[in-house]
């Protein structure tokens, strides 16, 4: 080291003379130019920044220097300070830059790998299906109605116009509840309709009334492709002052078209339910030929077997008696009414070739519809 | 209702280049259900010819006989020489006229004829029989002999009128109708303006003293009894073959003479009628109700015991009839075959009686005849007469008989139906202004009288008893004018609310459960009651009282279910069955519980709206349907995969699928340690809420029992989760609050708690909470641990993370210290935990 000196010339320091702190500036930024990891660069941020660095060292000798001196000193040095500050920061952005992609190259995985950790659940296709429905006429203003499953033989039947002889109240038919004596005294019958639900509905609410009415009904079918005995249904119900036949038609009209698309339309064929008079078949043009393949045996259709539609169910106008039997003056209201099988609608719409599918609660079955349809 | 479309062509001239097809469309339009239009003999082609058999050998040696015939075919083959044909049947000899069909032809089914080797003979051709031609059954079960005066060389196909369109209509309950010819011409006509020959406009002589001797005893069940009586009978007369063929068209068959005419006049008349062997009836005929007990043997061999409300027809020795369903066998006509006592004289009965009571007793005796049918759904009572004579008629012509001048009639006198409406009633129902010249005509069509201006006063005809109601004119208005004229118009309801609360609520858990990855099935309600006992339910379970069914599809299966376990639990084993063996299913639905006090549902009046009191009542004497939710798990919940090991589904799963229903119906639920019924007694949580200050059991979750499992055949450690929806709807509140969100930081605190093995989490957890006060912000169990070594026998650690923040400050380690002191404190007196050293 530099002995003290009387002379007070910077120049005299050997340290702080301009050369020495260029050579140092430059060893260090060759000593970071050529640090070719990140660890290198420490050590050459260590010995060239550090406490104990030449550059430094260097500072700390300005200290000892004439204060004319000091100035220039301190100028000179700060200069080669910054310069190795700025090419240290240079090249550590440069290695890290290196290492992040070379890092991220080894952490790339198979994005094809599966991850069914937890298998997905799903909602009944039926289930889905029925609210979609609803869906569709809550949008237009009516309101879902519900009411009980095992119901009386009078709501079920006798307020619906069906006669205590009329041959659908038989066992063969109708699941009868016992009573007490274990015979069909109990007037409990399992719904065989939601039909029910429209009597519950003229009678607890105020008119006019709108209501859909979706549910599961019973009938003594065995169960086989295209018959289960306990199946689904939606009906709807409209009294007000001055509906129409035409009004029901458009109705249905506005179902098919949302359900199935804009081009779609229903036709009515004269049919007798005691409910209804007058009544009617629905069906709905086959949405997936749209009835080209009619006569066409080039073109055969699987969905309408090649009939062009497609039977719905049954609809038609509220039976007046209907109506008193409700406490409704039919000569001032009017109603129609329709209802159909959603196991049906399934069946076609998804084709579901075998009724048992949809009630043996086989997953592989429901996973696919997931949570809507 | 089979119609041959060549027997229709009789009362209405189609244009002859309508084809079945086309008839078809304009009836569907008009309101009859065609459903298929059949095409007979749509593939047949000759040669088919009449034949007279000329030798008979019969061939020895074989498994059966066998016969080699030759045939005189007339010129039919060309040559004139007899056709050899090998034949199997027997029912014919030698000189008999049959039907041979030639080489060259095609028969029924795309069945070619060629000359073929056969029994060592070469056979030209065949002779056939009824079934081989497509004609339905003529009960010979051989081959055809046809009346000796057939003209050998003749084409059999036109002989037979083997070709034809034959329509099916699905008949409607209120279209007795047209389960006629007569009907449907009706129907033809009006949909092709055509005219109609109708077939009941007969000549009918009026009735006299001198008729067969007739009582009606119960005018409301049988309101018109005609009684002809035709003598002398050939008994060699045989229905002639377009008689036999038009029977077997609408799909009859032929059996004698005058039973298949009495079936020809109802299948064109719609009138039921019925044939005594006059020497066989003693005396008076009469009508009456049956006498409880009373007993008849009915034409198909069948001995019924009578009901005081069937109405029966008798003579002086009692029923010899079920009016209206089917006569009795002591004075049936007698067969063709039967040459000791041919039937000679015969009453003619053509009656009119009560739809109800037809209906109830075909019902009762489980015996659906032709004629019941039709009178269940309504008869013309004005054709009677005409039908009768008809059969009169037919018999004197075919059979030779002599028709006697007696004519009895016994009429109750009934007022046509008449119905008033407005001229506009049919406009207003249809939307659609038609306006009263159509109406008026319309309904004219049909067979009304109208009279009146703006308010019609219309007459029904008698053959259309089910127009009762101003709709109904209005329906036979709207469908003539054709439904699909109809405009397409929608109306305007007031604005709806949109689902109620509990509907979205049943929704969302769907949803909610779905996506916690159980899959929903909807099973049968259906279940035995040994079920409860492979469920390991107590003696005396209320689920054990069930609501059951008259009649069950199965008799295994004849309650409902008060659990939704069985049938999901039965899902579970079908699927795993099958090979899915990791499973998580759910159903929500309704269970049925019997009330206490077992009432019958009274059967109110419809004319009127029923009373608030009666609706009550009626609701009373129904079950109780309440709706449950249920899960059950098997296998993984997580499957094992690259990522690492699986986990299966456990009880722990099960409860959670109960936190995850309660927090969807916003619901507090109470879990805590249970035993019940289906479940593991050490793996059971109870589920409770508490509504009004009261506790209530509201279901039950966890591992199921071991020996259920193995009784029910379902895999090992399968869960299951069942609670009352119901109950949980009533206590949630589906409006949640928005809590107020702190930004001062969070001052995060954990505690290690040692308590002993059986006191439950959740108290600990509770007292924690309480006396950690307001600055808590969440607690968290986040270790569990058990080491006798370290911990003691029979204890166990709860490690918890409490979170603490305040509103308003930033909480010092001091603050948050104390309040995690009480907290520690609160818990040890509650449950004796003690800080883990």
């Amino acid at each position: 080291m530099s002995a003290p000196n009387k002379s007070y010339d910077p120049v005299e320091v050997e340290a702080l003379k301009p050369e020495e702190i260029e050579r140092m500036r430059d060893e260090a930024l060759a000593a970071f130019a050529a640090a070719d990891s990140l660890d290198a660069l420490q050590e050459a941020k260590v010995a060239h920044t550090g406490g104990a660095s030449p550059l430094a060292l260097a500072n700390r000798e300005i200290g000892a220097l004439p204060p004319q001196a000091k100035a220039e000193a301190g100028k000179r040095v700060g200069q080669a300070r910054g310069a190795v500050n700025k090419a240290l920061a240079g090249r550590q952005a440069e290695l890290e830059a290196e290492r992040d992609a070379r890092v991220l190259v080894e952490e790339a995985v198979d994005v094809t790998l599966p991850h069914d950790r937890v298998p997905a659940g799903a909602r009944h296709p039926l289930t889905t299906l029925s609210e979609r429905i609803e869906d569709v006429f809550v949008a237009m203003g009516y309101e879902v109605a519900e009411g009980p499953q095992a119901e009386a033989e009078w709501f079920n039947f006798d307020a619906l116009n069906i006669g205590p002889d009329h041959p659908a109240r038989g066992e063969a038919d109708t699941f009868f509840v016992q009573g007490p004596e274990g015979g069909t005294e109990s007037g409990v019958v399992l719904r065989t309709h939601t039909s029910p639900v429209q009597i519950r509905s003229l009678l607890e609410r105020e008119l006019p009334v709108y209501v859909i009415c979706p549910g599961r009904v019973y009938r003594t079918d065995e169960l086989d492709a295209t018959h289960t005995p306990v199946f689904h249904q939606v009906e709807l119900l409209a009294v007000d002052e001055g509906l129409t036949m035409a009004d029901l038609k458009g109705t249905l009209d506005h179902m098919v078209q949302s359900l199935f698309g804009a081009e779609m339309k229903t036709r009515l064929r004269p049919n007798f339910f005691p409910f209804t008079e007058p009544s009617a078949e629905m069906d709905m043009l086959c949405y997936v030929c749209k009835g080209a393949s009619v006569g066409n045996p080039d073109r055969p259709c699987r969905t309408c077997s090649s009939e062009g539609w497609i039977e719905l169910g049954g609809c038609g106008m509220v039976n007046p008696r209907v109506l008193t039997a409700c406490g409704v003056d039919p000569e001032k209201y009017s109603g129609f009414a329709f209802g159909f099988g959603i196991e049906r609608m399934l069946m076609f719409r998804h084709n579901v070739e075998d009724m048992r599918d949809m009630v043996e609660g086989d997953v592989r079955f429901t996973r696919p519809f997931g949570m809507e349809i | 209702m089979r119609i041959p479309l060549s027997w229709l062509r009789e009362y209405v001239d189609l244009p002859a280049t309508e084809t079945g097809r086309d008839v078809q469309a304009k009836l569907i339009s008009a309101g009859l259900e065609v459903e298929t239009v059949e095409h007979l003999g749509a593939d047949l082609k000759g040669p088919l010819v009449v034949g007279q058999v000329l030798t008979i050998e019969e061939l020895e040696g074989f498994k059966k006989p066998i016969r080699f015939c030759t045939v005189n075919v007339g010129r039919a083959n060309g040559t004139g020489e007899p056709q050899e044909i090998v034949c199997g049947a027997r029912n014919f000899a030698v000189g008999d006229k049959v039907v041979v069909v030639l080489p060259g032809a095609t028969l029924p089914g795309g069945f070619s004829i060629s000359a073929r080797k056969t029994y060592g003979k070469t056979s030209h051709g065949m002779i056939c029989s009824a079934d081989e031609l497509g004609m339905g059954d003529d009960g010979t079960h051989g081959i055809i002999v046809l009346p000796p005066e057939t003209e050998v060389g003749k084409d059999a196909i036109e002989l037979l009128e083997l070709v034809d369109e034959v329509l099916d209509i699905a008949v409607t309950a209120n279209r007795g109708d047209c389960l006629s010819l007569r009907g449907v011409a009706r129907e033809t006509a009006i949909a092709y303006g055509l005219p109609l020959r109708d077939p009941a406009l007969l000549d009918v002589p009026g009735p006299n003293a001198f008729g067969y001797p007739v009582k009606v005893s119960d005018p409301a069940g049988c309101d018109r009894f005609t009684a002809r009586t035709v003598t002398g009978l050939s008994p060699e007369a045989r229905s002639p073959i377009w008689l036999k063929r038009r029977l077997q068209k609408v799909g009859m068959r032929p059996i004698s003479l005058a039973v298949d005419v009495t079936n020809y006049v109802m299948m064109e008349l719609g009138q039921p009628l019925h044939a005594y062997d006059r020497s066989l009836v003693q005396g008076t005929i009469g009508v009456r109700r049956a006498a409880e007990g009373e007993k008849i043997v009915t034409l198909d061999g069948v001995e019924r015991t009578l009901h005081a409300e069937d109405l029966v027809i008798t003579d002086d020795r009692g029923p010899i009839g079920l009016a209206g369903v089917m006569g009795g066998a002591d004075t049936e006509i007698a067969d063709h075959d039967d040459l000791e006592k041919p039937t000679g004289d015969v009453v003619i009965e053509a009656a009119h009686f009560d739809q109800v009571s037809i209906a109830r007793t075909a019902r009762r005796h489980k015996l659906s005849s032709e004629a019941s049918r039709r009178f269940e759904r309504g008869v013309d009572p004005q054709a009677a007469a005409a039908a009768a004579q008809r059969t009169v008629d037919l018999l004197v012509l075919l059979a030779g008989g002599t028709a006697e001048a007696g004519v009895t009639e016994v009429i109750a006198p009934t007022a046509p139906h008449t119905i008033t409406a407005p001229a506009d009633h049919p406009d207003k129902v249809a939307g659609v202004a038609y306006g009263r010249e159509t109406v008026v005509r319309r309904l004219q069509e049909v067979g009304c009288d109208v009279y009146g201006q703006d308010e019609l006063i219309v007459t029904v005809p008698s053959w259309r008893p089910d127009l009762t109601d101003p709709n109904d004119l209005a329906e036979e208005v709207i469908r003539l004018e054709g439904y699909e004229n109809l405009p397409s118009t929608l109306p305007k309801p007031p604005a709806g609310r949109g689902l109620t609360a509990r509907q979205r609520l049943h929704r969302r858990i769907g949803r909610a459960l779905a996506g916690a990855g159980y899959v929903e099935a909807l099973n049968y309600p259906f279940v035995s009651e040994q079920v409860f006992d492979q469920l390991g339910l107590d003696a005396d379970d209320p689920a054990r009282r069930v609501v059951k069914l008259v009649n069950p599809l199965s008799d295994e299966e004849p309650a409902l279910r008060t659990s939704l376990l069985p049938g999901l639990l039965g899902a579970l084993r079908r699927n795993d069955g099958r090979g899915s063996h990791d499973l998580a299913l759910f159903e929500t639905g309704l269970v049925f519980h019997p009330r206490d006090e077992r009432r019958a549902a009274a059967n109110l009046p419809v004319d009127r709206r029923p009373s608030v009191d009666d609706i009550a009542a009626l609701d009373a004497a129904l079950p109780e349907q309440p709706r449950h939710v249920a899960v059950v798990l098997a296998g993984a919940r997580e499957q094992a995969g690259w990522w690492g090991g699986g986990r299966s589904g456990d009880w722990a799963d099960a409860v959670e699928a109960a936190r995850t229903v309660a927090r969807e119906a916003g619901a507090e639920l109470g879990v805590r340690k249970g035993q019940y019924g289906p479940w593991h007694p050490g793996r059971c949580a109870e589920l409770t809420v508490t509504a009004d200050g009261e506790e209530r059991i509201i279901g039950h979750a966890g591992e199921l029992h071991p020996r259920v499992l193995k009784t029910l055949g379902l895999p090992a450690r399968a869960c299951a989760m069942e609670l009352d929806l119901d109950a949980l709807e009533q206590v949630g509140d589906d409006t949640p609050q928005a809590p107020g969100i702190s930004t001062f930081p969070v001052a995060t605190q954990d505690v290690a708690l040692v308590v002993d093995a059986f006191v439950p989490a959740s108290e600990v957890e509770a007292a924690l909470r309480e006396g950690a006060g307001e600055l808590l912000e969440s607690i968290r169990l986040f270790d569990v641990y058990e080491n006798a070594d370290q911990l003691g026998e029979g204890r166990k650690s709860l490690a918890y993370a409490l979170r603490f923040r305040a509103t308003d400050r930033t909480l010092t380690v001091d603050e948050a210290s104390a309040a995690r002191e009480s907290a520690v404190t609160l818990a040890g007196d509650r449950t004796g935990a003690v800080l883990r050293g």
